[in-house]
């Protein structure tokens, strides 16, 4: 089934076109991978997906994306509530400088999601164990969260997100400040959590986008070169500049 | 005639670098290599030129006033004069022979000014010679010195160094000086008040002090409930307080729209108009408050049946806190907008909206720096003397109603300093005193603030 | 539930606009402030650069000035112009008794003998003749004509009689009052009376003690910043030198004031109420402000640049004095600017080293006693006549003339000279 469906996407920074054109369908449940050589345009476009791009002054926006067969790029559009529905994992781990428990349960207070103290206290602790955190923090939920390692930090960030039970999520090159032991517990965890989320992943890493994803898209200069299943971008490309990536000439 | 002689060392030190420049440039036209440019030949001896100068000009410059000064008072000894007596005799000498002696003038003082007058003028013409001398051997023998192998660059560039480092000195000499001005008085004012009764009397009241004949012996039990400073101090806080419930809110406020809401254009123009406010000189604001806000305050007060004095502490308050505005909106503005924007982003993802993005995670994470500006505006508010001279009372009241007039550590110091001051009096110690008390008050918040401030700073970094 | 949340996101989006309008209130409220601020004082000090003249017949009769045929030009020096003055001045009321005669002679600044008296040394032909002459009004009757006096008062209360104002209000009539434009506001010293008192005096003040300012804190302050941020090593007295710096750029500026009387004053013996004085204690001020500054333009100066130098085989001193320092100037320059103008402000520790004295002549060096703007504008402002209100407005008008100018000026050098590395 499709989750979500661009239309003719055009970016624009100032009077720079940042992407062309883009036509993409994206499948409930499963994990989508962006790919493509830095600068080409994927960021961009997952932060299109939350409407993340309005918080940039010169940035807009044209054409239509339908989630749910809702356009987010109408005038109707409500980005508070389009957010709760699409939560985002950034580059960088930045969980808030408050503690394990505020930065889980911001979203739920915001939200209105938690009538008492146990239902909040609820929320937390299953959104902690879905992002396999839990068991490491359980005994300092009251301590900062900036305390913990980079991929801890990451992990309670994904936390942060699924806390209001997001359709979608957006991940932005969640891996790439992480070790290697800490990209391999976020990239079971994105298994995982697939089940119940639709996942969009952008990665500068290939092998990351073969392990995680079922279908990927690869960009070029802010334009959508070819997209697929994983299996046939890989294997069987019908561009040759996706091949050319693909074997590493370039990128 | 000290003008005169800085002028001719000056050209003497352009005339040693000249020479020494010139001897570089004789050695190297002899094919022999030098260790450095010639410029630092040059420099070396205008170096050699400036050392002695500075060093008999200073010695002169301490010494010659005291031995002059014994010179002539050693006419006066065995005659049974008190130390007092003599730095008056002194003084008088002084004022005679610039002629600006107003008194009756005794032969003896005639005599001593004469004398003064003669010693004077040796001592003048023999610091020319000595100066004159000293430079111009400590010159020729340095000429002497250089070669074509000798080390001109190192010693010229270490120079240099001292130079810098003594400069550097500036600020702690100017804080010595600071606690130096202030410490003797305040001792002085401690011996005569005890510290008890300055800190918690209740009475504030130093023209009684003035109902002395200088020739009394000090009769401490004059004083006491004089100089109680408990009025004094609460004044202070009071009007810092309702200067900070003003420019706070409205502060941070515009702050907060600044650095978060406004379109780049809005911020172009509203900062600096804003900050205009923080140019505007203090005398100007006092002039505000007197004539415009205490006015119009108590025509408001009395048409609400209240009763307002003209020179209420609101008044005086209120327009310091449009003063401490700009200080808090542009530092709270920096402080909040070097809060990486990642957690902006990670808060908006979230289905935050701005306010509660602000609210809930922006102002947490500047916290400290919010708070370390709103010390340093704390310290501006305490210390801040003409709009308080000008628009609140001078008299000393220990209230906390913000219509009636009340005096601040600041304004009680202008008052009692304004005019002649007489050393030594309890009234102008007091003055030091309070400002004694200033200084370690505003000391204390500044390294707080700038503490608190510094180490935001390198959180974000 | 979905109703609720409905709820919720309202009440929601309210609170976002309800922020959003705290926020523009605020920012509204201060721009507020300035702007009547400004208004006020433009409103109460415009009227200050106009003054206003009585035209007054004056007969220069020799026999009253006890002058002799054909004088010299000795003679009309010390000839005696006090009883012509006089004379002009009751002849506007022939019937005026002796009360009303004295009434008619405070009508005009007691300065006006002098104003008759130059009449005649510009044209000694006028002897025995009569001349219509410009007369300074008395600042009472200035303020009426301006309408800044309520002339609805009832008489006992007011400064100006009836009697003057009938006078003064035929003169008017017969257009015998003339406003001005007020050149001597300009080129008076100080006076004790305000249609004659003028900023020359506390004007060349300010500038004494700002240059005696510059030329203390800017070398001193510009060698510190490069020892600081070129040469000192990382240890505790460099952060000791560090921490004293930014305090004393907050600490009071009434406690320099206290520096100086206690230290310059008291134990240096340097003269009291001089510019000297005050342009020590300022410069002590505005130190900590040049050296922040200052480093801040030598941090910004990009490492590489000295590198360069320093591969180039220059000593340390030399990348220093070639290469930083220049580049830095334009930023420390702008600072040092900016500090001179707060200086430039400073009214509290001017007043404590006697700069409040009232001074009516020029100084000619900053060894003379002076005031500054500043400082004028605290005189003035405590002063009980009615004429000195508007003077404070123009020097204040003056004052932020004068530091709105520096800032530009700080603005453009920044702007125009300052390297953007990047």
């Amino acid at each position: 089934m499709i989750k979500i469906k661009a239309k003719d996407v055009d970016v624009f920074y100032g009077k720079k076109q940042a992407l062309f054109n883009i036509s993409l369908d994206i499948e409930e449940n499963q994990v989508t991978a962006l790919i493509g050589p830095s600068g080409c345009g994927k960021s961009t476009f997952l932060r299109c997906l939350n409407r993340m791009n309005d918080v940039i002054d010169i940035c807009s926006v044209k054409g239509e994306i339908l989630i749910n067969d809702f356009n987010i790029n109408d005038k109707s559009c409500d980005v508070v509530r389009l957010r709760e529905k699409i939560g985002m994992v950034f580059q960088k781990p930045n969980p808030f400088p408050k503690t394990l428990y505020e930065n889980v349960s911001y979203g739920p207070t915001i939200h209105g999601m938690a009538q008492s103290k146990q239902e909040m206290d609820e929320i937390v602790e299953t959104s902690l164990k879905k992002a396999a955190l839990w068991e490491e923090v359980k005994d300092r939920l009251h301590e900062p969260g900036t305390g913990l390692s980079g991929g801890q930090q990451q992990r309670l960030c994904i936390a942060r997100a699924i806390s209001v039970r997001p359709e979608v999520i957006l991940m932005d090159e969640p891996c790439s400040a992480l070790d290697p032991i800490a990209t391999a517990q976020i990239e079971e965890l994105i298994d995982e959590l697939k089940k119940e989320h639709t996942i969009i992943i952008v990665t500068h890493s290939m092998a990351q986008a073969a392990r995680v994803s079922q279908n990927t898209g690869f960009f070029h200069l802010g334009q959508l070169i070819e997209h697929g299943s994983t299996d046939k971008i890989f294997k069987n490309p019908d561009n040759t500049k996706t091949q050319d990536y693909i074997t590493g000439r370039f990128g | 005639m000290n003008l005169i002689l800085f002028i001719f060392i000056v050209l003497l030190g352009f005339t040693s670098y000249y020479f020494g420049r010139k001897k570089a440039y004789t050695i190297q036209s002899t094919k022999k290599r030098l260790t450095a440019l010639p410029q630092f030949y040059g420099y070396y001896l205008a170096i050699w030129c400036a050392i002695p100068a500075f060093i008999i000009f200073s010695l002169w410059a301490i010494f010659e006033p005291t031995i002059v000064k014994l010179l002539i008072l050693s006419d006066y000894s065995n005659q049974g004069y008190l130390d007092d007596e003599l730095n008056l005799i002194y003084e008088k000498t002084k004022a005679l022979s610039r002629g600006q002696f107003t008194g009756e003038i005794t032969p003896f003082i005639d005599a001593s000014a004469e004398k003064y007058l003669s010693l004077r003028s040796i001592a003048q013409s023999s610091k020319v010679v000595i100066v004159l001398s000293a430079i111009i051997a400590s010159v020729a023998y340095a000429y002497k010195r250089i070669s074509s192998n000798s080390r001109t660059r190192e010693p010229v560039e270490k120079f240099l160094n001292a130079v810098l480092f003594t400069a550097s000195l500036a600020a702690i000499l100017t804080t010595v000086g600071i606690v130096f001005s202030l410490i003797f008085q305040t001792i002085d004012f401690f011996k005569v008040i005890p510290l008890f009764d300055f800190v918690f009397g209740t009475h504030w009241y130093p023209a009684k002090a003035f109902v002395r004949d200088s020739s009394e012996a000090l009769d401490p039990t004059m004083y006491s409930d004089t100089f109680g400073a408990v009025p004094i101090f609460a004044g202070t806080f009071f009007i810092a307080f309702i200067a900070m419930c003003v420019a706070i809110p409205i502060g941070l406020m515009s702050g907060i729209y600044l650095a978060e809401y406004a379109s780049a254009k809005v911020r172009q123009y509203a900062k600096p108009l804003i900050e205009i406010l923080a140019g505007i000189p203090t005398v100007v604001y006092g002039f505000f408050a007197a004539l415009t806000v205490g006015p119009f305050l108590k025509e408001l007060g009395t048409s609400m049946g209240l009763e307002v004095s003209a020179e209420s502490a609101l008044a005086a308050g209120g327009v310091m806190g449009i003063m401490i505005i700009p200080f808090i909106s542009s530092l709270s503005d920096d402080v909040i907008t070097s809060v990486p924007q990642s957690l902006r982003d990670g808060s908006y993802a979230m289905g935050a909206t701005k306010s509660e993005t602000i609210k809930r995670v922006i102002f947490p994470a500047a916290l400290p720096g919010i708070v370390g500006s709103i010390l340093l505006g704390v310290s501006r508010a305490i210390g801040e003397t003409m709009i308080v001279v000008m628009a609140s009372g001078l008299a000393a009241n220990l209230t906390l109603n913000p219509l009636e007039s009340t005096s601040t550590i600041t304004a009680q110091i202008v008052v009692i300093l304004i005019g002649d001051q007489a050393f030594g009096d309890p009234k102008t110690q007091a003055a030091f005193a309070l400002g004694m008390s200033l200084f370690l008050v505003t000391l204390c918040l500044n390294i707080v603030a700038l503490r608190v401030v510094k180490k935001y700073r390198e959180k974000y970094e | 539930m979905n109703k609720n949340k409905e709820q919720l996101l309202n009440k929601r989006y309210k609170a976002e606009q309800r922020f959003r309008l705290y926020g523009q209130s605020a920012i509204f409220m201060a721009l507020l402030f300035l702007t009547i601020f400004i208004f006020k004082i433009f409103s109460t000090g415009y009227s200050a650069f106009q003054k206003t003249w009585l035209i007054v017949p004056v007969t220069f009769d020799p026999e009253l000035m006890m002058l002799e045929q054909n004088p010299s030009k000795e003679d009309i020096q010390d000839a005696d112009y006090y009883d012509i003055a006089l004379k002009s001045m009751a002849d506007l009321d022939l019937n005026a008794n002796e009360d009303q005669e004295n009434e008619l002679k405070r009508m005009v600044s007691y300065f006006f003998e002098k104003e008759i008296k130059n009449e005649l040394l510009n044209d000694p032909n006028l002897i025995g003749k009569t001349k219509e002459v410009y007369l300074t009004a008395s600042d009472d009757l200035d303020q009426v004509f301006k309408g800044n006096y309520p002339r609805d008062l009832p008489e006992d209360q007011r400064r100006v009689s009836d009697y003057q104002l009938k006078i003064f209000d035929q003169l008017v009539v017969n257009g015998k009052v003339e406003s001005k434009f007020n050149i001597s506001f300009f080129t008076n010293a100080d006076s004790r009376e305000a249609e004659l008192a003028g900023i020359a005096s506390s004007f060349m003040g300010s500038i004494f003690s700002i240059l005696v300012c510059l030329m203390i804190a800017f070398p001193v302050a510009v060698l510190a910043a490069i020892y600081l941020e070129e040469f000192a090593p990382k240890n505790r007295f460099t952060d000791f030198i560090e921490v004293n710096i930014n305090n004393l750029a907050a600490v009071p500026s009434i406690v320099f004031g206290l520096l100086g009387l206690g230290v310059l004053l008291a134990i240096f013996q340097l003269p009291r109420s001089t510019p000297l004085v005050g342009g020590i204690t300022l410069s002590l001020m505005t130190l900590p402000t040049i050296i922040i500054a200052a480093r801040a333009s030598l941090k910004a100066v990009p490492p590489s640049i000295r590198e360069a130098a320093l591969a180039m085989g220059a000593s340390r001193m030399q990348t220093t004095m070639h290469h930083t320092v220049p580049l830095s100037m334009p930023g420390t320059l702008s600072g040092t600017i900016i500090g001179l103008a707060q200086a430039l402000g400073e009214t509290a520790p001017l007043i404590l080293i006697g700069m409040v004295a009232f001074v009516n002549t020029i100084p000619g060096s900053p060894m003379d006693p002076a005031a500054s703007l500043p400082v004028q504008i605290y005189i003035w402002a405590e002063s009980a006549e009615r004429g000195f209100v508007e003077k404070v407005s123009a020097c204040i008008m003056v004052l932020l003339g004068f530091l709105i100018t520096m800032n530009l000026f700080a603005q453009i050098i920044r702007h125009k000279f300052e390297k953007k590395w990047s």
